[in-house]
This record gives C-alpha cells, structure tokens and sequence, in this order.
C-alpha cells in the first residue's frame, strides 16, 4: 500500500474541486486532486445554459436583485447570508473565468454577454432579467475546460482515476482519504492536513435522471458513515425538461430563447400557472405544472409528456402577443442552442427547427448535502461547530444557498464562489495545523468491504438492485410525495440493503479496472443516500420548493423554517449498517437579509 | 429485434484472457432507438459484469467512451442502433495500449495534449475597472469551432500518421493549440506554433482526413491543422481567417 502526503487533498476535479485546487495552489499548499473520472470527464461539462451573475451588460442588474431571487427560488428555505455571498461574488468570479479565458459570448460592445433564465428577475420580481453569462449553449463544458486547463497551468498535482472510498479519521480528527487505483486496484492511503470533498451530486437515486451515471453520491455517503450529518435531503430538484423517456436534458435556456411549453391539446399551459413570468417560473413550479397537465389528461398522445416548442414561428408569435419587439430565427437559434439541436436530433431523431420537442420532468441537482458554512468548512450541528480541516464544496455541499430550490444557473456560481471561499481557507489552514497522526491500519475495514462485494456468492445482481431503488424513488420520493408512499419506500429501500447486505453477487473478481466491483460499491452510497432522502421526505410535514408533499400542500413557516439534520447513529464504519438515521430540526434558517430589508420576509411564492 | 455484439476483450490478470479474443452476446428486445451505450451495459449488467469500459455522462459531453464501433471511432453513448444495424462489432480505439477490454491507456494521449500550452495567457495588467476584457463577436467566433473539443481522442486514434508514429501529438492536441493560439486575448501563439512546428508536430499530418468524420463533436479537424500549418508558415495567426469566411454553426 502507497502512502502518499500533501497539506491539502481534494477529492473531486469538478468545478468546485478545480476552483478550490487552483486557490489552495495560489495560497502556497502543496495540494492534490484525487478523481474518479478525468477532470475533463467531470459532469460540470454537461452543464447548458449560464452562469449568473449580476453584471447588467444588456440591462440595470444588482447583485442584491440576484439575492433576492435566490431566496425567493428556494422557497425561503435559503440561508441569506450565503444567497448574498453568491450574489455578490458571482460578479468577480465571473470577470475572473473570462479574464482565465472562457470563451463567453459577446455583446456589440465586446462585454459578456447575457440571457434570461428561469427564476432571475430585476427589482425584486418585477420582470424577467438577463443574467445568465454563456458560452453558447456548453458553458459548463467551458467552465470545466478552462478550469482544468489553468490548473495544468499552475502545475497540480493529479491523481486521475482513483476513486476515493473512505474516510480516515482519528479521535474524531480528519487525517485523510483511500482511494482505489482503478487500473490496478490498489489501495493507496493520502494523509493530509485538509480535505475538500467536491464529488458533485446522486441523480442516480432516480430512475429517470439527467445526471451521469458516475454521479452517485460516494462523498456525501463515505462522510456520512463516518459520522458527518447530510442536510436537508429531501430537497431534490426535477428539471422540467429532461427528454423523454432518457432524462437527458434540454436546457432552460430554450425557454430563456423564448420557447414554450405546449401540452397534448396546444395550448401554452403555464399562463395558467404562473402568469407572470411564465414558461420562465422556477424548475419546482414548472415541473409541478407538467404532472398536473398530464394527471388532467393533457399529456401528449394521452402519455406522461408534453411538448417544448422552440420553432422560431411559434416563438415570434407569442412574442408579438406580449407586445416584444425580439424576434429570432433559424440562424440564432443553431448558434445559441447548438447543443440542443444536436441533442434532439441524436437522440430521439426530432429537428426543433421543424417539430417540438418531447419532455418530461427528470432528477437533476441535489440541493441538501454535506452541511458547510460560507468558507466551505463542514459544520456538526445547529451551533455551525466546525469539523477543523474537512471542507465541502459545490453539489455535494449544502450551504445553504439554494434552500428548498436551485435556480438555473446557480449552480455553476456556487462551484465558483464556494470551491474558490474553500481554496483560500484550506490555504490559510494549513499553515498553522499538523498532521493528524493515521490510525494503525487505516485501510483494514475498506479492504475487508471491497473484498466482501467482490468474492460475496449471493444472487442479487447490483443492477437489479439499482434498478429497484430508483423505481423505488422515482415512484414515492420523486416530483410529488405523500406519508403511505414514502414510508413503504424507506422500508423498500431498507430491504434492498438488507440484499446489498448479504446477497450481492458481481462477476469480477479481478483488481484492474474492476468497473463491476466499483459499480457496485457506488451502489451501496446511492442506497445510503436513497434513504435518508426518503427519511426526511416523511419528516417534513409540509410543501416547500421541490419537496412537494399531496398530504401537507402549504408552506408551513411556522414550524418548518429549520434545516433537517440526518446523522447516522451506530458506529463509524467504512460501510453503513442498517442505518438508524437520527433527524435534527434545531438548524434554523439564516435570516440576515429580511432583518434588514422587509422584501426577504417570506411570502407566498408566485411568478 | 436482437442484436448480436462481437467484442473485442482482453484481461492481463486471467490466463486465457490475456491475449486478445472476441466474444459474442446476444441480445433480446433492442429498440432501434437504443444507444450502444445502453446496450453495452445491458451485456455488462444482466450477462456479464466482466466486461469493462469506460462511461460516464451518457450524453456525449464528457469524452469517456470513445471506441472503435463496426470499424469507426465513434462514442458509444451517441450511437443509435438503428444506425449501425443488428450486428454490432466493437473493439477498443486504435493507437494506445489496450488495459482492459475496452479501456485503453489514455495518458501518452493527455501527455500530447499537455505538451501544446492547452492554456490561455495573457500577461497583461488586468483591466482598470475590474470587469472583462473585451473582445468583438467576430473574434470570438474565430476559435468557436476548437472550443467544442471534449478531449474523447476519437481523431487522434482514427489518425493513420498517429498509428505509424505515436510520437505525433495528433489532432486532438492540434486542436486544443488552434483554439488558443486564433483567441485574439491570447499572447502565446508564438510559442505553441514553436512547438508545433518542431518535427512531431503538425507536419506529420498527411491530410488524410480521417480525423474530421471521426469527430463526434462535427469540429472541422482538418481545417484547424490546415490553418494552424498556416500560421505557421507565416509565423503569426494574424489574418488567417476572415470571420466571414467561417461556416455557420451545424
Ligand atoms: C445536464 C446538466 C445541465 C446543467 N446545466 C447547468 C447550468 O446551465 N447552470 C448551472 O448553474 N448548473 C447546471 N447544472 C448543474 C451543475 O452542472 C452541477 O451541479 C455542477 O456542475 C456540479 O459540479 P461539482 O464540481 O460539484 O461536481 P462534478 O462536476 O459533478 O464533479 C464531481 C467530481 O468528483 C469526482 N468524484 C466523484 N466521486 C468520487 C470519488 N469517490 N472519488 C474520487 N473522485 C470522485 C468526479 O470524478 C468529478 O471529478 C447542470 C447539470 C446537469 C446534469
Ligand atoms: S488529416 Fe492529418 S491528423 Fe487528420 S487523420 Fe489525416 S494525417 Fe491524421
Ligand atoms: S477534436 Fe473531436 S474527436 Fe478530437 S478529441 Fe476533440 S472532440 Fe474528440
Ligand atoms: S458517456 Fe460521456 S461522452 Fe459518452
């Protein structure tokens, strides 16, 4: 076993981990990037449509407008002190990609350019703003790229393809991580001073999901078996345009373009539903609106989906409708959606130019996870104890700056705003800390786990365990929730670890790529976090943002302006036993900008 | 229908395994509309967990499973059946040497792709009002085309010159270079056309043009080198392109 040591280890090359990697770099720690995939394989890539930010390019825009509509998307569950920090700093953060190359498109005026998307509004909801910097319809592909090309640039230190599958702490203090060689299965042991966990989100909970099928949660799971509580996992959000029947993601900014949503009978249902804004409402609003549609019969063909429509005709007509003077044509809508086009017409065989495109509502982001303050250091419980050394940033943490609800675009700031908060902290502490020491075999029971799966003789294949769970979730723990449905899913799912337990079977037995093997660890983290998503779901007796519950169908502020806390109790293992989740309420939300200003006080949501 | 793979495996731990074979799968109910990629884990999952490959975003975005599909390089999660039929043959990318079934060493690729400053500089004083750097639409759309590169290695790996001499940085690198070196903020076209233009560089490109339909992301491969070994030859990128001249975007 190889033992490798630097000040700081970040596990993750997203653009959180990336951001995080370049400013500890910067800050003078010796660092290194543990990844699972390539950095360029990172699922930041995949990210469509803009990266907020209030620059006001096009039109007035205020960094305190995108705070508000932060809080307001995410369901007044949003700590406010972090909904600023990202308003605030998006704008620099923004300026400083460009000014590291990203390729943004430009105004007449050679300044990035910008575009509507859902949620983001000026003065305080007044009418729809462009805020979403873009490169095109592939911003996190640029994000990604220019992140990962600048930390070649700075020379770090990466270990590509090592997966990271446990914790090692000691007496309770954060020493270092394992991580599986891939191509040759070897266990190697990283003893540092501070970690960063960057590990993205768990889409793959849900049967039908936009997320890669690496995205499975093992961050957020491997610290929660060794004792760090997961926040506010019932918060999950669908994205209401995944294509049908594959997930894969249309982006929100066909809809920013002008494009409509068409039920099966023609007609533009979300007048009904949010008047104001729109087809532009926020993602739990709209993918609300498409469940109802098809419940009341007005799915496409009498089936599950509904149409987008993006066919230049179809938007100047309702363009002209509300009185706008923008038209588009075929020509813009190749260059600003390249990727949809190319999508659409891979996968389903659709041309948008000439037919709309089929939709559905499918998982998209975590907005719980590992609880952290607004420097990205892992915080215990309601007194924000921080865990010293332990950081988390981007999907896999919870802030909380996207609460109940993310909004488009949001995400990607949060990976740069946090990642690069996390950077500069790690920088700063690991000047003044020491090495915890390692335990005496650090990587004893994570071997004696990988050995288990790999030689266990059961006859549970893993990918029918996968597929149970995420039909599981899909159908009790998905867009809509009640009490019967979700606690015969926490006992489904706890069936099913019972047989991840003692009957899993895999077929290689091997060490090199042993992708089976890994496959299926990844499974057991999806079925740690497929249940406490589904605890807390029950826990919390009523509807905010994206935990929509038909038993409890009001926002209920007066008990439930808290974070859930869920802890596992039992002792800390490199593997969860049947878990006893202990949930805690005592969290409350930060409020700082309602004491200030009367238009943070939460109100009923409309748009 | 049923769709039968032939697929080329290999396993350097299991004796018998350990050269090269191919092994037949069979399988029921394939909708023409199914990606390869599906399908291949269909084999991995209900027939045999042994067979290894790469993957990852299953919207062909992240690069990762770039393989050789009825003779051409094509990334599996992009792939319809209905567009290669019921027989399906696939064998790991050319070129690099071969782990695992599918998986091949992908790091005397990044080797070449690290070797071209795939990064941009610019050394000048930030601008005084803290915002952007501004640049026109028309140069932006200049270096459009080589922003889209997803680093799979499907050119570099369908590049003949590439088998005969892996020494050759390949297309992909070429590409990565081009999409610095035409960026109108960027101040080191100089030293990336000096590396390109030593001996493993660009000239070993013999215009084959197997690289460009190779490409999954439609990037004109071609064309980039074609312009890199221009600037080149005038030692500055300057004037190369007219901005009228680039195709619209497809
Ligand atoms: C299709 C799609 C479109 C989106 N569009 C937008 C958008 O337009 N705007 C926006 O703001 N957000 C968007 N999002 C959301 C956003 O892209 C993600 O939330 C964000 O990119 C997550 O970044 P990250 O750095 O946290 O993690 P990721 O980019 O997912 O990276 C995770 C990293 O962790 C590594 N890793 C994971 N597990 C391990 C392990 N066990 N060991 C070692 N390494 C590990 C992986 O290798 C990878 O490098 C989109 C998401 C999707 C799926
Ligand atoms: S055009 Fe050049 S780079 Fe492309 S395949 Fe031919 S020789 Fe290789
Ligand atoms: S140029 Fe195209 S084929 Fe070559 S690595 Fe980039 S995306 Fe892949
Ligand atoms: S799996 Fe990502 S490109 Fe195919």
């Amino acid at each position: 076993m190889q033992t490798h040591q630097f000040d700081a280890v970040i596990i993750g090359a997203g653009g959180a981990g990336l951001m995080a990697a370049r400013y500890a770099v910067l800050g003078g720690a010796k660092v290194a990037v543990i990844s699972k995939l390539y950095p360029s394989r990172s699922h930041t890539g995949a990210a469509l449509g803009g990266i907020g930010a209030a620059l006001g390019n096009l039109e007035e825009d205020k960094p305190l407008w995108h705070a508000y509509d932060t809080v307001k998307g995410g369901d007044y569950l949003t700590d406010q002190d972090a909904a600023m920090v990202l308003a605030e700093e998006a704008i620099d953060a923004v300026v400083e990609l460009e000014h590291m190359g990203l390729p943004f498109d430009r105004t007449p005026e050679g300044r990035i350019s910008q575009r509507r998307f859902g949620g983001h509004t000026s003065n305080f909801g007044e009418k729809p703003v462009r805020r979403a910097c873009h490169s095109a319809d592939r911003t996190g592909h640029m994000i990604l790229q220019t992140l990962y090309q600048q930390c070649i640039k700075d020379d770090v230190k990466f270990f590509d393809e090592y997966h990271v599958v446990d914790l090692i702490m000691n007496n309770g203090k954060v020493a270092g991580v394992i991580a599986v060689q891939l191509g040759t299965g070897e266990l190697h042991v990283f003893h540092a001073k501070a970690l960063m966990f960057a590990t993205g989100g768990w889409g793959r909970v849900w049967q039908i999901s936009s997320n890669a099928h690496t995205l499975t949660g093992d961050g957020a799971a491997v610290l929660f078996r060794r004792g760090i509580p997961m926040q506010d996992m019932e918060f999950f959000q669908f994205h209401p345009t995944g294509l049908y029947g594959l997930g894969v993601l249309l982006t929100e900014g066909i809809r920013g373009e002008g494009g409509v949503l068409i039920n099966g009978k023609g007609e533009r249902f979300m007048e009904k539903y949010a008047p104001n804004i729109k087809d532009l409402a926020s993602r739990d609003v709209v993918s609300r609106s498409i469940y109802l549609e098809v419940r009341a019969g007005n799915g496409v063909k009498g089936k599950n989906y509904v149409y987008l429509d993006i066919r230049p005709e179809t938007v100047n007509r309702y363009l002209a409708e509300a009185g706008e003077t923008r038209r588009i044509d075929d020509d813009h809508v190749r260059h600003a959606l390249a990727e949809t086009l190319d999508t659409c017409r891979t996968y389903v065989g659709v041309d948008p130019l000439t037919e709309p495109m089929p939709i559905q509502p499918t998982a998209h982001y975590a907005m719980g996870g590992i609880p952290t303050n607004v420097n990205a250091e892992v915080v215990l419980d309601a007194n924000w104890t921080v865990l010293p050394g332990l950081y988390a940033a981007g999907e896999c943490a919870c802030v909380s700056a996207h609460g109940a609800n993310r909004l488009g675009t949001n995400s990607l700031v949060d990976l740069v705003v946090f990642g690069r908060r996390g950077g500069m902290k790690m920088a700063e502490y690991v000047k003044q800390a020491d090495f915890v020491p390692l335990p005496p075999n650090p990587a004893g029971e994570i071997e004696a786990e990988l050995n288990r799966i790999r030689n266990n003789k059961g006859k549970s294949r893993a990918y029918e365990l996968r597929n149970e769970m995420q039909q599981v979730m899909m159908d009790h723990v998905g867009v809509f929730r009640e009490e019967n449905g979700m606690k015969s899913a926490v006992e489904s799912i706890k069936e099913l670890r019972e047989r991840y337990r003692n009957d899993v079977v895999i077929d290689d037995h091997g060490h090199k790529f042993n992708t089976d093997l890994m496959e299926a660890w990844e499974l057991g983290c999806l079925l740690d976090l497929a249940q406490i998503t589904a605890e807390s779901a029950v826990a919390r007796t009523e509807s905010r943002g994206a935990h929509s519950r038909e038993d409890f169908k009001d926002r209920d502020d007066v008990n439930w302006m808290v974070h859930t806390l869920a802890t596992y109790k039992g002792s800390a293992a490199a593997i969860a036993g049947p878990i006893n989740t202990e949930l805690n309420f005592d969290k409350k939300v930060n409020l700082s900008l309602m004491e200030q200003d009367e238009r943070f006080k939460p109100k009923a949501r409309t748009y | 229908m049923d769709v039968t793979f032939k697929i080329r495996r290999y396993n350097p731990e299991i004796p018998g395994k350990d050269k090269p074979y191919w092994q037949e799968y069979v399988l029921k109910d394939v909708e023409p509309t199914n990606r390869v990629l599906e399908m291949l884990h269909r084999v991995k999952w209900e027939q045999d967990g042994t067979l290894s490959f790469r993957r990852s975003c299953s919207s062909g975005i992240c690069g990762s499973d770039a393989m050789r599909i009825n003779g051409r390089n094509r990334l599996a999660c992009k792939l319809l059946i209905r567009d290669v039929g019921a027989k399906i043959q696939v064998e790991p990318i050319l070129g690099l040497p071969v782990i695992k079934d599918l998986i091949v060493d992908m790091e005397p690729f990044f080797d070449h792709y690290r070797s071209v400053m795939p990064f941009y500089v610019n050394n000048d004083p930030l601008p005084a009002d803290g915002r952007e750097r501004l640049q026109t639409a028309d140069d932006r759309a200049i270096f459009d085309d080589t922003t889209n590169c997803i680093l799979c290695a499907c050119c570099t790996t369908s590049c003949p010159s590439f088998w005969a001499n892996g020494k050759y940085v390949g297309p992909a690198a070429i590409v990565q270079a081009h999409r610095f070196i035409f960026d109108s903020r960027d101040q080191a076209a100089k030293d990336r056309i000096d590396i390109l233009a030593e001996p493993d560089g660009v000239w070993r490109c013999r215009t084959v043009y197997n690289c460009t339909p190779a490409c999954p992301r439609g990037i004109s491969v071609t064309r980039a080198i074609g312009e890199v070994k221009l600037a080149i030859m005038r030692g500055s990128p300057k004037g190369i392109i007219n901005p009228k001249d680039i195709p619209t975007h497809e």
